[in-house]
């Protein structure tokens, strides 16, 4: 690959989260209600909520506000949460990880089921195979995850067959087994709506590879069916895919926010909700910048790997 | 039309679509009963031939309440997206047509804004604008807007250098003529099926606000919000979480349906 592209792929994020901070930054500023009466209360006197501003400098000219929070940023300080009284950069740095844990399961799950099950289904194209994996993907995209949520409680969590907890979250570095037993639900709805989008798009895929020249030329050459698959057909499908996953990486993002908030999983998601409710404006910040951070990277590392199965785009 | 009737996709996406509108159109009016009538008799009730979808906590009548939760969720989905569609269309076919350094500063701000989950982004402007279901609307077009920004533009580029278009140009015709009566007209295809999709996207999206209690506030009978209320008390009767759950996966799975179906039918190449 190519270093002009990889820089050029850099060059590109770095403008793009520049302008997220600004976007932050500008949408917590017009939030009604600041900081320094979040601090005091509704009935601080003007005299206190001023001499209060003034220590915050939120006085200050806003470009000013917006570079001293930005160099803040860059040196990895948020500031201090307003209703928590710890700094940001702890609450949110140990509910990133929680959160990881629990996106990563999803994905992994997600990526070694949906990606058979596509080229299973573009093999079977026209069987009834194909027809039921692709009713279940069509149902799996229509449900948003408070419902599967909802359904998968309904079904594993009652409490005449209490099959998995409905709730709570134990770390895996802590206890691996408590974590498999907790992650089940909340991985499995975050997967469903995945599971369903990757494996339509790996279909398509595939069967446009299948019917290609160089399939058939592989077939006339007396090849075996699984050596077709697995050395000609599997490796030109999985580009694409891969970019469907980076794409569907907003989806679980974004997806996690509902799911934590469900069954009580102390991630990014629920702390976003949190702060949310409360108004804590640098909690908001930070969060929203660290989920576009991580949308950002996972695109950028997504392409790489792109570029690096298919040589086409790298040297294009 | 017989296009799209044709294919199995199509043929139940148009079934499905044609339900969610007489739903969305007439619901509230062949409710069997007053949505929010309560009826302590009768609570937490499983299906049955008087209520043919069961009881929520209150007793009251989910059948009727999911009609008459109709036109609000699914009106919700149609304006959202129709909003976003139009605002992020105009910016798009702005962008598209004037090139240059004008549309590299726009491309660089929807770039920033298609950066943030859709939700996260939706999240934040609803929360700017203050619960309800008009906020959350209004949140969902803004965030579909960049989104449909970008495939308007493509979708003008793609045909800015066609003959017939070249040949406008040749002919001497004022720009507004050429973007109105060449450009738009053959741009428009991939963006009606992409409004289709959208649409089942804002209704989830929503459901999901109104869930959180961001979206519509009770009384409402959002299907969401339906859910969100029952929450408490579905293992004692699942039913009230599952009918406004399964209505709300039928309809978006109409609106998905008949949109691969609508882009099927506009582009052969991709129906296989």
């Amino acid at each position: 690959m190519s270093l002009a592209y990889f820089l050029r792929r850099i060059g590109a994020i770095v403008i793009v989260l520049f302008i997220v901070t600004l976007a932050v930054f500008a949408i917590t500023m017009i939030l009604p209600g600041n900081a320094a009466l979040m601090i005091l209360g509704e009935n601080a006197s003007p005299d206190n909520l001023a001499a209060m501003e003034r220590q915050l400098g939120l006085d200050r000219p806003l470009p000013v506000q917006y570079l001293h929070w930005l160099w803040g940023v860059l040196q990895g300080d948020f500031g201090t949460s307003l209703r928590l009284q710890q700094p940001v950069s702890q609450v949110v740095g140990v509910a990133f990880w929680n959160s990881a844990s629990l996106a990563v399961t999803a994905l992994v799950v997600v990526t070694v089921v949906a990606i058979p099950m596509g080229a299973f289904a573009a093999m079977k194209r026209g069987t009834p195979v194909d027809a039921v994996i692709g009713f279940f993907s069509y149902i799996g995209t229509a449900m948003p995850e408070f419902v599967t949520a909802t359904l998968l409680l309904v079904l594993f969590a009652a409490p005449e067959r209490p099959f998995f907890p409905a709730g709570g979250f134990v770390a895996p570095w802590d206890d691996l087994a408590g974590f498999a037993q907790h992650v089940v639900l909340p991985a499995a709805t975050l997967g469903l709506i995945l599971m369903a989008h990757i494996s339509r798009q790996v279909r398509s895929e595939m069967s446009e590879v299948l019917s290609s020249d160089f399939i058939r030329a592989a077939r006339l050459k007396g090849l075996s069916e699984s050596r077709v698959m697995r050395r000609h057909a599997l490796p030109n499908s999985l580009a694409p895919a891969v970019a469907v996953i980076s794409l569907d990486i907003g989806y679980l993002l974004g997806g996690i926010i509902v799911v934590e908030e469900i069954f009580a999983w102390p991630g990014l998601g629920r702390t976003l909700i949190y702060a949310l409710q409360n108004r804590d404006l640098p909690v908001i910040q930070a969060v929203t910048l660290l989920l576009a951070v991580v949308y950002a990277v996972s695109n950028l590392i997504a392409d790489l790997v792109i570029a690096l199965l298919d040589p086409r785009v790298r040297y294009a | 039309m017989r296009r799209i009737l044709r294919s199995p996709t199509g043929l139940i996406g148009s079934i499905l679509l044609a339900i969610v509108t007489v739903a969305a159109l007439l619901g509230p009016w062949i409710a069997p009963y007053d949505p929010q009538a309560f009826d302590v008799t009768a609570r937490l009730q499983g299906p049955s031939l008087t209520h043919l979808l069961g009881t929520d906590q209150y007793g009251r009548d989910l059948m009727s309440r999911i009609l008459n939760g109709a036109p609000t969720t699914i009106l919700f989905g149609v304006f959202a997206t129709a909003l976003g569609v139009g605002v992020g269309s105009v910016i798009g076919v702005i962008a598209g047509v004037a090139g240059g350094r004008t549309d590299g500063i726009i491309m660089r701000i929807l770039d920033g804004m298609l950066a943030m989950p859709e939700l996260l982004f939706t999240l934040l402007i609803v929360t700017f604008l203050g619960g309800g279901s008009t906020q959350a609307m209004l949140a969902v077009a803004v965030t579909f807007a960049p989104g449909m920004a970008r495939i308007a533009r493509s979708s003008v580029l793609s045909v800015r250098t066609r003959e017939y278009v070249l040949a406008a140009t040749a002919r001497g015709e004022s720009r507004a003529w050429i973007v109105g009566r060449e450009v738009l007209p053959n741009a428009l295809g991939p963006i009606i099926v992409e409004s289709t999709i959208r649409v089942s996207f804002a209704i989830m999206i929503g459901a999901t606000l109104g869930f959180l209690g961001l979206g519509a506030q009770p009384p409402s009978t959002e299907w969401g919000l339906m859910v969100a209320e029952a929450r408490q008390f579905m293992f004692r009767n699942p039913w009230c979480v599952i009918a406004p759950g399964a209505v709300i996966a039928i309809t978006a799975m109409g609106f998905n349906l008949f949109g691969d179906a609508l882009r099927d039918a506009f582009d052969p190449k991709r129906s296989r």
